[in-house]
């Protein structure tokens, strides 16, 4: 399946935006999300962007105060998921310009709208900006 | 007054705010942004629930507001907080004709329900219709909706519709419509296999999209079944090579990269199609030699490519040329400073080592620096390879390297993981039983509680039967440096239940065997651990077992048994017992104990736990008792199922299974299948079956000799992980131990080595110093410790040809072990050998020093974003001085700023006052600059950056939203940062 779930959390291990691919109960999300910013938050630049963690292992990345973490599944290419991450927050940075986790927090909904068209199944099925913004701007033209 | 001024922006505002939502909105979003802890988060949220429960449900909300409401409840629940009061209007938000509003009701939907829910049914109907709708972004929108809440009931409501939405004019829906198809062959195979076809036709649409997106699902059916989709190597391959020449728009190039994503993709399906089918991947070679030459090595997704590269040459029929262009890469990724660079090599040569074992060896070094790097999932990879490269020459180090990190980790999930690696690899290449029994108490000592029982019953079956050869003094001795061993481990504190269990065992068999030890002092270690773990109910009855086990040989023996006082004390409380497992072992020992010795004998045979027993089950041999009580006017036996009356425990199991098999059948989410069982069976009959049945132990440890047919049964299911190490064993590099010339060598280099470590450890500081600066000259330090290491892992820098001595360990386990003991005397020298070894690399701090300036040599290690950020930084500040507006270059400058002057910024928002058209301005202007900037500093950056930040934007946001009442403070610095700046 490839991508299981993708989250959003600040410095301070507060969830901005949580995606999952799988469904998991209130309980294991909060209890997951814990766990996983603990382990990324304890790590040091220069280690590598990616902690296993239970059955999954975790590509994290960290821009501003806003740690993109996306557990993905074993036989995944961390590197090119690495490289999605920065390709979602291009994508967001060419629609809010300058994006930074307020525009994310007060656009909670668009940030899952990109995020739709992005990934379907939990797989990367568009990664062109202009296909993954078009119908976000047709949307917020017609409303 | 500041008061004052707060509330007329207010009012200036009305009650929409700057974003086009409310000021309640932002005020919740404000305050959530502002708490500082994650109690203050849920005290906000949790009187957010309060609020909304208060206000969702009131009549005639306008629908804008609804919305809102509708992503307060989105925020609710993503800070872990229970909004199912809520989901019934994100429900009929997906009713809603508006396309916003529609689709945030079928985002919310996806985000609160899985796709069993109740609501569900709901929302199919609205589906169905969505998906017919003119307004192609409502149909996409549905077809979202339809990969997150179908499940394999509604399939047939949706799926003619989304097959005729293959067809749709629109790239968009196309796409959607596939992702779709993928998403109900992951629910119900059989509900799309007629319409695999389908895949195949997209996989030529036109646009681009459509094609990528199609690859998922077609990757999926390729991993199940490649052979039908043979015939499509060749388009494959041709899209492959028109990606990598830039066919597709520019739209999908990412870093200068045309289209990686969908490189990498068709890259593991080429993989797929070519593993051991030669002609498939003869058609590949080219393609991917191309990719490998293209591949901007430079940049983290040119890696990524050339990694999947990598992934399929190692999957493919080997070509050599690419072979060595994947070593070439993968040499690059170990010398790099990255750490995930470096990840990704180790992770890459685990896949080469299976085609060319010989590439392992020149990286040898860089494997132990990754190896000793306090970087957890550097090591955690590294000892993945090692384990792939793990023969009977290099096991022990590797495996007392393993456990070693065992004990240092915390992380129970992975402790078991690498317990049971720990255990697989010693089971296949142990070198001696010795060496196979120390590692395995270690391993239990550490890790009892995680790893699997039946590595417990192994371990005493092996005890038991010895290695497999009719060696029985060797099997004795085994037995007898087990004993020791476990006499020597008792003494510590807290084992773990598992291991102790087997030490009874073994004391019970084992423990006067070779007259070593007296009964009196191994039946008081016994008591020992029977009173010490008195809450281990299983503990004490394999105590109290081993026991009787012990009073036994020696009354067969014809010693007198003095049973010892605490051991009295002990069976007396045990026949008091609550649990009538331990009471019935009490009363059987004390049976036994008061026996003659030709009774015990017959009942406990010395050493007869791999005897098979014979069960005679129809018990004839009590035959004439029963023959005897029936002529003495005792009822015959009338068999359960003759019985009259409905009282039979067994019946009343069956049905309710055949019952709960029925409810499996149907869609009954709630259904509590067990109910009706407690209420229908009389309890009289309840609490026997009860007694009964969930009594597991006493099967196998009630009787002695069982005990080791369990582990025989479990055999069965133990060598499953091991037919999967059949790849593994095949693999061939470096040199066996047993030749005797190996481990003369090697234990030459060490003996001069020794003497080269005291005198280096003097100097490690200099070498240290000289590290930091060069990292790039690996040949210039590499300390003694690690050519050792390195030599004992790898099998030393000379590589000679010693396949027909190695090719003895391919064959099976037992025969491997056998031939190892026809080589006695020369094993006795390995293993001395490996403690000699053992002792060089004791201190491992020391390797960890030398480990340590390699990190500190990384640190500089140069992320490419981090070295452009920097460059970013420069410019920017170059550019800002030039529109004049000083230290506007970063979110937290400005905050400092506003925050010490106020008035300030206030007059800054009074200029972009009309916040709601503003934004749309600030975008449309955005875009604009985007463009811009894409053609005016393209020269200067690269692409990832053109559109950077740009301060008078980043100014005016902050300005918009100040004026909404989120004001930058010392509370939320980081809120305004810019991600990407």
């Amino acid at each position: 399946m490839g991508i299981r779930f993708i989250l959003m959390v600040n410095k301070q291990g507060q969830t901005r935006l949580a995606q999952y691919y799988e469904y998991l109960t209130l309980e294991e999300r909060r209890a997951l999300e814990g766990e996983i910013v603990r382990k990324c938050l304890a790590r040091n630049e220069q280690q590598c962007s990616f902690v296993e963690h239970r059955n999954y292992k975790i590509v994290y990345r960290r821009y501003a105060s806003l740690f993109f973490l996306v557990g993905v599944d074993n036989d995944e290419n961390e590197l090119a998921i690495l490289e999605f991450i920065h390709l979602l927050v291009e994508t967001m940075d060419r629609h809010f310009g300058n994006v930074c986790e307020l525009d994310i927090m007060f656009h909670l909904e668009k940030a899952h709208f990109m995020l739709e068209e992005m990934v379907m199944n939990g797989c990367i099925v568009e990664t062109s900006k202009t296909n993954i913004l078009q119908p976000i701007q047709l949307m917020e033209k017609t409303s | 007054m500041e008061q004052l001024k707060t509330i007329g922006r207010e009012l200036a505002m009305g009650s929409q705010g700057g974003f086009g939502q409310s000021k309640e909105f932002l005020e919740l979003v404000k305050s959530i942004g502002e708490a500082r802890s994650k109690a203050e988060e849920d005290r906000i949220v949790l009187h957010e629930i309060e609020t909304l429960k208060r206000r969702i449900s009131e009549p005639d909300i306008p629908k804008r507001k609804m919305k809102e409401f509708i992503i307060r409840l989105v925020y609710i629940e993503m800070l872990g907080h229970d909004a199912s009061f809520g989901y019934i209007h994100a429900v009929k938000m997906t009713h809603d004709d508006t396309l916003l509003l529609k689709r945030t009701g079928y985002l919310a939907v996806t985000l609160f329900l899985n796709d069993d829910h109740d609501l569900i049914i709901l929302i199919v109907n609205t589906i169905q219709k969505d998906l017919k709708s003119d307004n192609y972004l409502i149909v996409c929108a549905a077809l979202n909706a339809v990969c997150r809440l179908i499940n394999d009931e509604t399939i047939p409501a949706v799926l003619p519709q989304v097959v005729d939405l293959l067809n749709h004019q629109k790239e968009a829906v196309r796409k959607k419509a596939i992702m779709a198809l993928h998403r109900f062959y992951h629910k119900s195979p059989s509900s799309v296999s007629h319409l695999f076809s389908n895949f195949r036709k997209r996989l030529c649409d036109n646009d681009p999209g459509v094609m990528g997106a199609t690859l998922c699902p077609l990757f999926d059916l390729i991993t199940v079944d490649v052979n039908t989709y043979k015939d499509l190597v060749l388009s494959f391959v041709s899209i492959l090579k028109q990606v990598a020449e830039r066919r597709l728009p520019k739209g999908y190039d990412y870093h200068q990269m045309p289209a990686p994503f969908i490189q990498i993709r068709l890259l593991k399906i080429l993989a797929l199609l070519g593993s051991g089918d030669k002609l498939a991947s003869e058609k590949m070679y080219t393609v991917v030699g191309d990719i490998f030459r293209k591949c901007d090595s430079t940049s983290n997704i040119g890696n990524a490519v050339l990694y999947e590269c990598i992934c399929c040459v190692s999957s493919i029929y080997p070509n050599p040329k690419l072979l060595e262009a994947a070593a070439e890469v993968i040499s690059r990724f170990l010398k790099s400073d990255s750490h995930n660079l470096k990840y990704m090599g180790i992770d890459a040569l685990g896949r080469l080592i299976k085609i060319s074992p010989e590439i392992a060896e020149q990286h040898q070094l860089a494997v132990i620096d990754c190896l000793e790097d306090p970087d957890d999932t550097l090591k955690r990879k590294t000892f993945e390879l090692l384990y792939k490269m793990t023969k009977s020459s290099n096991v022990e180090v590797i495996v007392d390297r393993m456990i070693d990190y065992m004990i240092s980790i915390n992380d129970n999930h992975y402790k078991t993981y690498i317990a049971s690696r720990c255990v697989e690899l010693a089971e296949q290449f142990a070198p001696s039983n010795h060496w196979f029994i120390q590692t395995m108490n270690k391993v239990f000592e550490h890790a009892g509680d995680l790893v699997n029982v039946k590595v417990a019953h192994n371990l005493m079956r092996l005890i038991a039967e010895g290695f497999g050869e009719d060696d029985d003094a060797a099997d004795s001795q085994l037995r007898s440096s087990a004993v020791e061993s476990y006499l020597r481990i008792i003494g510590e504190p807290k084992l773990p239940s598992v291991f102790l269990q087997v030490i009874c065992w073994v004391f019970g068999e084992y423990g006067t065997a070779d007259g070593k030890y007296s009964a009196s002092y191994i039946t008081g270690k016994l008591c020992d651990v029977a009173e010490a773990y008195s809450n281990d109910e299983t503990v004490k009855a394999y105590a109290v077992t081993a026991l009787m086990k012990i009073y036994a040989f020696e009354i067969a023996s014809g010693r007198k048994v003095d049973m010892l006082p605490e051991c009295q004390s002990l069976v007396e409380e045990l026949s008091a017992s609550h649990s009538t497992d331990l009471q019935q072992r009490a009363y059987e020992l004390q049976a036994v104990v008061s026996l003659d010795a030709h009774a015990v004998e017959i009942i406990m045979p010395l050493d007869a736990s791999c005897e098979d027993i014979e069960i005679d089950k129809n018990l004839s041999f009590l035959n004439s008792y029963v023959q005897q009580s029936l002529e003495n006017g005792a009822q015959p036996y009338i068999p359960e199922s003759e019985r009259s009356g409905t009282l039979d425990i067994s019946n009343f199991r069956s049905q309710d299974q055949h019952e709960a098999s029925m409810h499996g059948l149907k869609f009954e989410a709630y259904e509590l299948p067990k109910a009706p069982v407690t209420s229908r069976i009389p309890p009289a009959s309840v609490a026997p079956s009860a007694e009964l049945v969930p009594v597991p132990e006493p099967s196998y440890s009630r009787e002695t000799h069982q005990v080791a047919s369990v582990p025989s049964i479990s055999d069965a299911g133990s060598t499953e992980p091991r037919l999967k190490l059949d790849g593994v064993r095949r693999v061939v590099w470096g040199k066996p131990t047993y030749s005797s010339p190996t481990s003369s060598t090697s234990n030459a280099s060490q003996s001069t080595s020794n003497g080269v470590t005291q005198v280096d450890s003097a100097a490690n500081v200099n070498s240290k110093a000289r590290k930091t600066h060069d990292s790039r000259k690996p040949e210039a330090e590499i300390t003694p410790e690690k050519q050792k290491l390195a030599a004992s892992l790898f099998g030393g820098p000379s590589k000679t040809e010693k396949r027909p001595t190695s090719a003895s360990h391919k064959v099976t386990k037992a025969s491997s072990h056998a031939a190892e003991k026809s080589q006695a005397p020369k094993a006795a020298v390995v293993s001395n050998q490996a403690t000699l070894e053992k002792i060089n690399h004791q201190p491992p701090p020391d390797l960890l020093d030398l480990g340590e300036p390699t990190v500190t040599s990384s640190a500089p290690s140069v992320d490419p974003f981090k070295q452009l950020e920097g460059l970013l930084d420069t410019t920017q500040v170059t550019s800002t001085v030039n529109h004049g507006a000083v230290g506007a270059t970063e979110a937290p400058d400005i905050m400092a700023l506003y925050v010490g002057t106020p008035a300030g910024g206030q007059s800054s928002s009074a200029e972009n006052s009309l916040p709601s058209n503003s934004y749309d301005i600030n975008l449309t202007s955005e875009l604009s600059n985007l463009t811009s900037g894409t053609t005016n500093a393209g020269a200067t950056l690269p692409t990832q950056f053109t559109k950077g930040p740009n301060p008078k934007d980043a100014l005016e946001k902050d300005a918009l939203v100040r004026q909404m009442g989120v004001t930058p403070s010392s509370q939320n610095p980081n809120l305004f940062s810019d991600l990407l700046g």
